[in-house]
């Protein structure tokens, strides 16, 4: 099948009815990529009473959205979301689809890949169309970036995390198709969603936060760890911090910064004991200042960072802390 | 009694994984100088596994995909308690990507047969795409759970878990035969004790290749996978460091100017 002129797809995703920004910003790449393919953009929307997303969506590039507005489709479920997404394709054969790596995403996304028996690339940082109309699919590796491809098999399938593309400034007035989803659907209790329990999360957001300080595998352990989260809080930080971090057990897996992480586009960036590793520095973009601690002075996160300190952040924190308190009381006795 | 098949993936030292490379030819990795080590998460998944044991009886099967040096991740799970350890290893499987990867497990689970449960880590930490246990469900047939954070094993039907959600979690319940993949937060993995090793050194690896598995070289490894790897290229981040010279306190003050320029304080 010539698959020249196939739509590009982009699965929706909405939490409590609320669509989450990584939709729109895949809706927009979707639309680059659709006008160097000469095709339309497409969106699968699920969940319920949701309809009010779609001007959203169409504003940000569709064509057409799919909608399955149904007391069934309400919450994500793996099985009934995969069922209804597989037979969509198997219908409209779509040669890109493009998930966000949310929560629902990277689980989502295998599931109806390997239901289709295609190729799926994980957290990609680009997306580009190459001379032979291939959806290139970009990921940092090995202090680089790699390309995968998906030569044969469609569609091809790449999930991207919230705040690789921007979003796209909506086009008022931008309409299309809307197509709605009949049930029935797939009747599954192999798997059944008993409670959703939602946690207060901890600290300041790091997706919104003007300031963000990441502590690697250099804090050394815990006590070291504690005085990076003490100067986030000072300075009124997000906190993230590196896989290693996480791996020690210090920091929870969603402050993990990077490629399989959380996106920040922070002013200030602070990097306290990390090494500058791409798959963590790819999720910092567009801040005005970097600034890094780091022992040792050939660490690649100097090549980085707009400030350097050579020095133990086990030593040197605490002594920062101490100066940032004793201004702070000035600042408060002057007033 | 449940039999439960536990998946680990033998990964280069992520201590010193920072020193590999791509091979430029092949596109595979060149991972000949790094030693192999246990997934991280795997860990917790054979933990879980032997913790179902210790409180309701289990079979445990470990299985790997990798080259013969994947043996000795094999060995230390069977030392850690494991009853049985597989290594489908074949020059065929090399090359493999997640989908790939993901048939050849399941066809070594529809091997060994009447399998229960299936516990996987939630990602590798060297290719660390989470799609392995995920796309493996599809394959067997069954029901998946991925980022399990807790188990609270219900009868041999099913099972009632908690799934992590950013902020929050779900509290599930699945039906046997199920997949599970699971967290760092799910419990706390025993160390290898001397007489588990001692023990270990009796039981023998089975290894099987793709003969034995029946199936096809078209459908693993390299030429089973739909996608491939096409180019590598170095990415320019660089900025010009300016290092804060001077005593340790200098340097605090002179950070502490910047910041408070930077309207953070
Ligand atoms: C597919 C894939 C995806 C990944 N995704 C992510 C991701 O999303 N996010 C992520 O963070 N990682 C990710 N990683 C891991 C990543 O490759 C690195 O391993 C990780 O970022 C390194 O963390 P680090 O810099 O804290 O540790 P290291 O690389 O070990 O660096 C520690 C640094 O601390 C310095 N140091 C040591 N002691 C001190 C001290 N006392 N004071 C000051 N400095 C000190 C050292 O000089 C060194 O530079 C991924 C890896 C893979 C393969
Ligand atoms: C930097 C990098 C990026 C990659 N990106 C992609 C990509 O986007 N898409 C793609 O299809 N492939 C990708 N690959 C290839 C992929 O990593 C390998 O195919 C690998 O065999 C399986 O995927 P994973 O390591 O990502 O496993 P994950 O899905 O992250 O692993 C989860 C769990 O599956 C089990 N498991 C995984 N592999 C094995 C094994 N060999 N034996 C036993 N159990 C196992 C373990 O329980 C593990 O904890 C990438 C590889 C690298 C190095």
């Amino acid at each position: 099948m010539n698959h020249d002129n196939n739509p590009i797809w982009v699965i929706a995703d909405q939490e409590n009815c609320k669509l989450l920004p990584v939709t729109p910003q895949l809706v927009g790449q979707a639309r680059l990529l659709a006008d160097v393919l000469a095709t339309s953009v497409e969106v699968v929307l699920l969940g319920e009473g949701i309809d009010t997303h779609t001007e959203k969506i169409f504003a940000a590039g569709a064509d057409r959205i799919y909608v399955g507005d149904h007391p069934d489709l309400a919450m994500y479920h793996p099985e009934v979301y995969t069922d209804v997404i597989v037979k969509l394709t198997l219908e409209h054969h779509p040669q890109i689809m493009l998930m966000g790596s949310t929560s629902m995403g990277r689980e989502l996304a295998p599931l109806v890949a390997a239901r289709l028996e295609t190729g799926l690339t994980a957290h990609c940082i680009d997306l580009r169309i190459n001379q032979k109309g291939i959806l290139e699919q970009k990921i940092p590796a090995y202090g680089g970036e790699i390309t995968i491809v998906c030569p044969e098999r469609r569609p091809q399938m790449a999930t991207v995390a919230q705040g690789v593309f921007p979003s796209p400034s909506p086009e008022g007035g931008r309409g299309g198709e809307i197509v709605s989803i009949q049930g029935p659907f797939l009747p599954s209790d192999r798997i059944q969603t008993l409670e959703l329990v939602m946690e207060e999360p901890d600290g300041i957001p790091l997706d919104t936060a003007s300031c963000v300080i990441a502590g690697g595998a250099g804090a050394g352990d815990l006590q070291g760890w504690n005085q990076i989260v003490e100067l986030a809080a000072i300075l009124n930080a997000g906190l993230g911090c590196t896989r290693p971090a996480v791996d020690e057990g210090w920091a929870e897996l969603d402050t993990m910064i990077g490629q399989s992480g959380k996106m920040v586009n922070p002013e200030t960036y602070l990097g306290i004991g990390l090494s500058g590793e791409q798959q963590h520095m790819v999720g910092v973009t567009g801040a005005n200042v970097m600034i890094a601690i780091n022992s040792d002075k050939k660490s690649p996160v100097f090549e980085q960072v707009d400030v350097g300190i050579v020095d133990d952040c086990r030593d040197f924190v605490p002594v920062l802390l101490e100066k940032i308190r004793k201004y702070k009381e000035q600042q408060t006795s002057c007033q | 009694m449940l039999k439960i098949v536990v998946c680990v993936k033998a990964v280069p030292d992520p201590k010193l994984a920072c020193d590999l490379k791509i091979d430029p030819v092949t596109k595979t990795l060149l991972r000949c100088d790094v030693p192999m080590v246990l997934n991280s998460l795997d860990k917790h998944a054979l933990e879980a596994a032997l913790q179902i044991k210790a409180e309701n009886g289990a079979y445990i099967c470990v299985l790997s995909m990798g080259p013969p040096e994947a043996g000795s991740i094999v060995k230390e799970c069977m030392a850690l308690g494991a009853d049985k350890g597989i290594l489908l290893s074949d020059p065929c499987f090399g090359g493999a990507d997640a989908y790939a990867t993901a048939y050849t497990l399941a066809t070594g689970v529809q091997k060994i047969g009447d399998v229960d449960a299936v516990l996987c880590g939630m990602a590798s930490s060297d290719g660390a795409t989470e799609w392995v246990g995920p796309e493996m469900a599809v394959m067997l047939g069954m029901p998946v759970v991925t980022r399990v954070r807790e188990i609270i094993v219900g009868n041999d039907e099913s099972w009632e878990v908690k799934s992590a959600l950013e902020n929050g979690y779900r509290r599930m319940r699945v039906r046997l035969p199920a997949l599970l993949t699971v967290t760092r937060d799910l419990n706390a993995p025993r160390a290898l004790s001397f007489s588990g090793i001692i023990k270990a050194r009796k039981k023998v690896i089975t290894q099987w290749r793709l003969d034995d598995l029946g199936v096809s070289a078209e459908t693993v490894g390299i030429k089973g996978s739909p996608t491939i790897v096409t180019e590598m290229c170095a990415v320019d981040n660089a900025r010009r460091v300016t290092f804060l010279e001077g005593t340790r306190e200098e340097k605090a003050e002179q950070l502490l100017q910047k910041l408070i320029e930077g309207g953070l304080l």
